[in-house]
């Protein structure tokens, strides 16, 4: 028989794993909450990260490296950002052969803009709706391998949980068919998780409705190791609203758009001020860090208000188009007012997780034929994300875990195929007494208003300023809602028809779980680094912190553990951005 | 009990089988709601307005900045995302119906997998030899660009397929949006390579032939891909393609 791979989401990372895997000669079946051409990679904006033209102005794969390394503040384990980075121009040529509308030059060559961390313009872009761009490419082309037979869809299905045999092999999934409530069983030779992030968690986020973390969330609660989690990037520029925060680029101010507030009457350009070097373009973690600060200790935000303007004003109208007009359209339609007339009333909002499931530099997971890539896992990023790497981390993710996949799947000494049934019905009637579970719960508690009131916990207590008596109070609250998770109402007992409220029910069980990952790995780290700061240790300590944090599921709680980092290459050095980034001289090839 | 409601009339179906109802929702005014929002507020208290307990509605939405395209629906008669309809542009009194052309799967939630069928039959791809390092991609003027990445922009919502008179379950009209998308691969320097196999396509029933003209389909897009304009130009495509392909014969 075939082998056959499992694939879990359909986001870039999915979808480039898929076509890796198909390519490979193996039969795919693709699992998706939503048709995968909605996934949550379609609102990517700003563009994706590659030195394709290093002649230009003297860039180069390693500048790209060591850029995404220290703007990871050094968590990061080396060598397979370095292959990344390596990898990043090909990568880009090849979603141009794709057929993806990049922006161009004059002659007719790929354009590139400038973007946060970056001294070099590196990123390539299409207008500001990139990651739309490139997940229809790939998206299209996992069209053409279905209609080949090789790629089988599967979506409106939510994925529930591993099956692992009495060996500790991942053997295939449990999923849920969210338009007739049933759980059934797949199998597959390996298992790829494409899950994406957990921003829901937060409430309000800049991440779409569907990534609650829950895929991720249950397989820690299976044994995965979760890494990282406590770093957690709030993007320095979102405009808010009641149903959640919508993000504007860092393209805005790659393409010259500037952060100022009012300060005894006057525009002050805080950022420029402070970071002469980088300006408006310091890392996300500082100008995150510099807005909230301006808004909340020194209130000098727009109107008294948590605001500060992002503005394009003094750009012409149609340069803003060209390079801008997706998200000028976004928050025309959203904020009601024209940015290229009147500035953008910004504030940061919570937008990505570094963290994520462990894997080897195979991607796979520490569960043997479980494997996992895009933001689900913590591999390329370190304590804090550059702009533009995400989309990059995602293809290249698919493509190192795709061709790893079915290399595990031909090696197994005993194929999936040949398996007796019992751990898939084990896993079965796991998922099916959970669900019978959920149905019989009638309590008085309803799951979103418990979903908001976790969001408005988390966003107060563990994103951009961490204290430790407010982490340790944060998590005794999280432990209060695990308990009273148990007194929700399941709010609809339909079954044989889609039913959304017991999937959140279940979902939000999870979300729990990975809370409180996030928030005692939090209360542990007693440093500041990248996206993580405790004004009580505002240093970074590498003595004692240059580790990943390893997030092992008990029934009481975390268990955290640290992990060396793989710094083989460039020697760690101080994170700064007023000044030019100093290169050690010490590190090879620099 | 004078506080500004927003009122919510909302067209409920069980399940793909069985017959639709109405129910109505009222929800505390705030500014700044949308059709989204105010959704989100039902389901954190689902009880009608008369007070009766229901269960909550169900309905589609993922990236709620209108560029994934999930949350369509009818919102007083005219098909577009909610997330997008604002309630103070749309008014505090609504009429939410699932989109009509497509089977409703629960509530406002329906199943558009006839338009990903759609993008399969005409060939929506660029057939590249394969994803190892081949070097660069062609190069393309801005101008193509810019007209490519216009076309690029449909995210397969099926607004223009709803307001369609043509597109209904007594033709086989494929629609828009898949047309569109034939201009798009045709125009690219690789995809054009095998534009004669997405104009036979075209040429086939339910192909472009049966576009009446009506001019709906540009006026819902959310995106503003020039549909008509589009199908225009691939008439002519395809007319040529039909003279000299006979002729060849």
């Amino acid at each position: 028989m075939d082998n056959r791979i499992i694939i879990v989401g359909g986001g870039l990372a999915g979808l480039m794993s898929a076509i890796k895997v198909a390519e490979a000669g193996c039969h795919v079946d693709l699992f998706s909450l939503v048709p995968v051409r909605r996934s949550h990679s379609v609102c990517a904006q700003g563009g994706i990260n590659g030195c394709v033209q290093p002649t230009r102005e003297g860039d180069s794969p390693d500048e790209h490296f060591d850029d995404t390394v220290y703007g990871g503040d050094f968590l990061a384990n080396q060598t397979p950002v370095r292959n990344m980075c390596h990898a990043a121009p090909a990568i880009i040529k090849l979603m141009d052969r794709m057929g993806v509308m990049f922006n161009r030059t004059p002659e007719g060559n790929l354009d590139f803009r400038a973007f946060g961390g970056a001294k070099y313009r590196r990123t390539a872009f299409a207008g500001a709706t990139t990651g739309q761009q490139l997940l229809y490419a790939l998206d299209e082309q996992v069209r053409r391998f279905e209609v080949e037979g090789k790629i089988t869809k599967h979506e409106f299905w939510e994925f529930l949980g591993a099956v692992i045999d009495d060996d500790g092999v991942c053997r295939g999934i449990s999923a849920l068919d969210m338009r007739t409530m049933e759980v059934h069983t797949f199998a597959g030779d390996a298992v790829i998780m494409a899950t994406g992030g957990p921003g829901v968690i937060y409430g309000k986020s800049t991440n779409s409705a569907i990534n609650t973390g829950a895929a991720a969330a249950t397989l820690y609660t299976q044994g995965v190791r979760y890494a990282n989690g406590e770093f957690i990037q709030v993007h320095p520029t979102a405009i808010q609203g009641i149903d959640k925060l919508r993000l504007m680029s860092e393209s805005a101010r790659g393409e010259g758009g500037r952060i100022w507030t009012y300060k005894e009457g006057k525009p002050w350009y805080f950022l420029e001020e402070k970071y002469p070097a980088y300006g408006n373009l310091v890392p996300r973690d500082i100008a995150t860090r510099e807005i909230f600060h301006v808004c909340v200790d020194e209130k000098l935000g727009i109107d008294g208000k948590n605001q500060v303007y992002l503005d394009l004003t003094h750009l012409p109208a149609d340069y803003l188009n060209k390079k801008l007009g997706g998200i000028l359209e976004i928050y025309e339609k959203f904020a009601g007012e024209d940015p290229r007339k009147k500035p953008m009333r910004v504030f940061p909002g919570v937008h990505y997780s570094m963290g994520g499931m462990w894997v080897d530099f195979d991607h796979m997971t520490n569960i043997p034929g479980l494997f996992a890539v895009g933001e689900c896992e913590y591999q390329y990023h370190g304590a804090n994300r550059l702009g533009a790497n995400a989309l990059l981390s995602c293809i290249y993710s698919g493509m190192v875990a795709g061709p790893a996949a079915v290399k595990y799947g031909k090696g197994l000494s005993k194929a999936t195929a040949d398996l007796k049934n019992e751990c898939f019905d084990r896993e079965k009637r796991r998922q099916d007494e959970i669900f019978s579970g959920i149905y019989r719960m009638d309590g008085p508690e309803n799951p979103y208003r418990m979903a908001q009131e976790l969001g408005e916990l988390m966003t107060n207590n563990v994103t951009v300023v961490r204290y430790n008596d407010r982490l340790r109070e944060t998590d005794q609250k999280l432990q209060e809602l695990q308990e009273r998770w148990n007194s929700l109402g399941v709010l609809d007992t339909s079954w044989g028809r889609a039913n959304q409220a017991a999937q959140f029910v279940r979902q939000l069980r999870h979300m729990l779980d990975l809370a409180r990952v996030i928030t005692v790995g939090a209360l542990l780290r007693d440093e500041s680094r990248g996206a993580h700061y405790k004004p009580e240790f505002p240093q970074r300590d590498d003595e004692n912190f240059l580790k990943s944090t390893i997030a092992e599921y008990t029934p009481s709680g975390p268990k955290i553990s640290y992990e060396e980092v793989d710094v083989q290459h460039i020697k760690p050095r101080q994170r700064v951005y007023d000044v030019d980034k100093q290169l050690d001289p010490s590190n090879g090839g620099k | 009990m004078s506080e500004k409601q927003i009122r919510l009339k909302i067209k409920r179906q069980d399940s793909p089988t069985s017959s639709p109802y109405w129910e109505e929702f009222a929800v505390p005014y705030v500014p700044g709601h949308n059709v989204i929002s105010a959704l989100m507020e039902i389901r954190k208290n689902p009880v009608t307005a008369t007070g009766e307990k229901t269960t909550p509605v169900v309905w589609e939405c993922n990236c709620l900045e209108e560029i994934c395209g999930a949350c369509t629906m009818l919102i007083n008669g005219t098909v577009r995302q909610a997330c997008s309809a604002l309630i103070d542009d749309v008014g505090t009194d609504l009429v939410l119906e699932p989109m009509s052309k497509f089977p409703v799967v629960r509530d406002l939630h329906v199943d558009r997998t006839k338009m990903f069928d759609s993008l399969k039959k005409v060939q929506a791809w660029i057939p590249i030899d394969g994803t190892y390092d081949m070097g660069e991609g062609p190069r393309m003027a801005p101008k193509d660009q810019e007209e490519g990445y216009q076309l690029a922009k449909c995210m397969t919502c099926g607004c223009c397929l709803e307001a369609c008179p043509q597109y209904n379950s007594r033709s086989t009209f494929i629609g828009p949006s898949p047309i569109s998308q034939v201009r798009l691969f045709n125009l690219h320097p690789t995809g054009a390579m095998n534009r004669t196999d997405r104009l036979e396509v075209l040429m086939g029933e339910g192909g472009i032939a049966e576009c009446g003209n009506a001019q709906n389909c540009v006026r819902v897009c959310p995106k503003e891909v020039p549909l008509t304009k589009t199908l225009s130009e691939l008439n002519k495509d395809v007319n040529l393609h039909g003279i000299f392909g006979f002729l060849k014969k």
